[in-house]
């Protein structure tokens, strides 16, 4: 394992100093390991909470301001925060216009996140709604599976969801907005080769060389299917091709289209990726509205993509396209 | 039982998840994301701490500050899970326990386990140890067994529960994206439900 850290143990109070050094605008309360908006409660504005195991940076504190989340709570590497930092983050952000949890669906988080709106429930008058995100089009929605995972949506809903809230839309209208992001968009991701987490010392799973991983998720878990390695036009079919037969996104305003960087992949491969899935699109009769190219939800050091693909429609393109500054997006501000 | 004797039971738990955490960390390797001996391992330890720093006085407070630990520092599913449960326990416990008593409380945890994860017997979690342990502990009461004897059985029937999980499939949890490849190992929730039971066998069989 070759990683700039120190101890393993301190990787993550670490970097929330170094996150809190680099980016004064926000607030770091480390105790409980929870990064606020600087200005922190805004007074009649719903609040946004989101917070997820870490590892996947910049998701979520470098979502963490104006038009975006109020507060974040960082885990342990790839293990659900608990419900005491969602407690602290929802008290810390409450405006009095109630609070949003943003919940990726995971066992964990989804457990967690229950337990800490129980818990803020029995100690105050802060009125919180959940919203789970469940995109993943690798995983099979039934009885037997514990649901698709959310993943790349979730940068969506936070940028759009975090718009509608800075726009003064209620609690009820802010979740309304977060749940339509999150049935209108899909997801598939592919590895090249597996993340290390810093306490286990060695690669999550082995691949060869030789082989790609199609479905995975963002932790580590596995795929689909194990392929030979091939040309970005057929990795991008393998992708893109999963995702419009799971939703019919013709006949609106086109897609937000976003292609993720798991960590490891380089900037000019994205761009690559990017190239290929829009000439699927059009190839499908399906327009790209917007985009977003870039590791915003990675998996450590894995090397790989995702696709995100939104059904775009005029509400959802006007606060995709509001205001926002964050440290890890940042524009119209 | 009396509370001393719960806190010599939880005592024993966190001795065993500790002494077998390379294993519930190898099993949870396997089938989903190997950290469940490390997770277990530093609530149990808190847990301890907690226990030396400001003793319970009564079974029903001792599961309480068990749960809400448990709660506070494991994270992942197994926070919420076993905090849950202690939870459910202490709002079932009496002051002082007989086995019968004991019973009541095991149940209500496995209630709360049920009600928190929503799982059902065969989905490989640790429901699958844990209800046929319930079940074997209120029978062997029911039958007029020992105190010794009604824990043995339930620490027994959370094994067989256990060994049970290895061909099943799961349908929970991180461990059922794997599908048909989750089959083969036993599941590891499941692994560390046997320990407190068989704490439960070893700590307070002798109270009869």
């Amino acid at each position: 394992m070759k990683k700039l850290i120190n101890d393993p143990a301190n990787v993550i109070d670490e970097a929330l100093r170094g996150f809190a050094a680099a980016h004064p605008e926000v607030r770091v309360d480390f105790e409980n390991r929870v990064v606020l908006r600087g200005d922190a409660p805004v007074q009649g504005k719903v609040g946004l909470v989101s917070g997820g195991g870490s590892g996947h940076e910049p998701l979520h504190a470098g979502f963490v301001g104006l038009g975006m989340l109020d507060a974040a709570c960082a885990g342990e590497i790839f293990t659900s925060p608990v419900p005491d930092q969602m407690v602290a983050a929802t008290k810390g952000v409450d405006g009095g216009a109630g609070v949003l949890h943003i919940v990726k669906n995971y066992t964990g988080d989804v457990m967690n996140f229950e337990l800490a709106a129980e818990m803020v429930d029995a100690e105050s008058g802060i009125q919180v709604t959940t919203v789970v995100i469940d995109d993943d089009v690798a995983v099979q929605d039934s009885l037997y599976t514990a649901g698709r995972r959310g993943v790349g949506a979730t940068v969506l809903v936070e940028k759009i969801a975090g718009a509608a809230a800075e726009e003064g839309q209620s609690l009820t209208e802010v979740a309304e907005v977060a749940r339509k992001v999150n049935a209108y968009a899909r997801s598939m991701g592919l590895a090249l080769t597996s993340g290390t987490v810093p306490a286990a010392g060695k690669p999550t799973f082995d691949l060869p060389d030789d082989q790609m991983e199609v479905g995975i998720g963002i932790h580590g878990e596995p795929g689909r299917r194990r392929v030979p390695v091939a040309p970005a036009s057929e990795i991008a079919e393998m992708l893109v091709s999963p995702i419009l037969s799971d939703l019919d996104f013709t006949g609106g305003d086109g897609v937000i289209a976003f292609v993720n960087g798991m960590g490891a992949t380089p900037l000019i491969e994205l761009y690559l990726m990017f190239n290929e899935v829009t000439q699927l699109l059009a190839k499908a009769g399906i327009p790209v509205a917007r985009s977003l190219v870039g590791p915003y939800i990675t998996s450590l050091d894995m090397a790989g993509c995702s696709v995100t693909l939104l059904k775009a429609d005029d509400e959802i393109l006007r606060l995709w396209d509001a205001p926002v500054n964050t440290p890890a997006l940042r524009r119209g501000v | 039982m009396e509370t001393k004797d719960l806190d010599a039971w939880l005592r024993e738990f966190a001795r065993l998840v500790t002494l077998n955490k390379e294993q519930l960390t190898e099993l949870d390797s396997a089938i989903g994301d190997g950290d469940h001996g490390f997770n277990m391992d530093r609530g149990l330890t808190a847990v301890v701490a907690a226990l030396d720093a400001e003793p319970p006085d009564s079974p029903s407070a001792l599961f309480k500050k068990v749960g809400m630990t448990l709660i506070s520092k494991v994270g992942g599913a197994s926070g919420p899970l076993y905090g849950t449960a202690f939870l459910r326990m202490a709002a079932s416990a009496d002051a002082s326990l007989d086995v019968a008593g004991f019973a009541k409380v095991l149940r209500a945890g496995l209630d709360g386990v049920v009600a928190r994860g929503k799982a059902v017997p065969g989905d490989k979690t640790m429901v699958d140890a844990l209800t046929p342990a319930v079940d074997a502990l209120d029978a062997a009461v029911a039958a007029g067994a020992s105190q010794k004897e009604a824990l043995q059985a339930a620490a027994e029937a959370a094994e067989k529960g256990r060994e049970a999980t290895v061909p099943l499939v799961a349908h929970k949890g991180r461990a059922s994206y794997l599908g048909e490849r989750s089959a083969g190992h036993a599941d590891p929730g499941a692994t560390s439900v046997t320990l407190l039971l068989t704490a439960a066998a070893t700590t307070l069989g002798d109270d009869a």
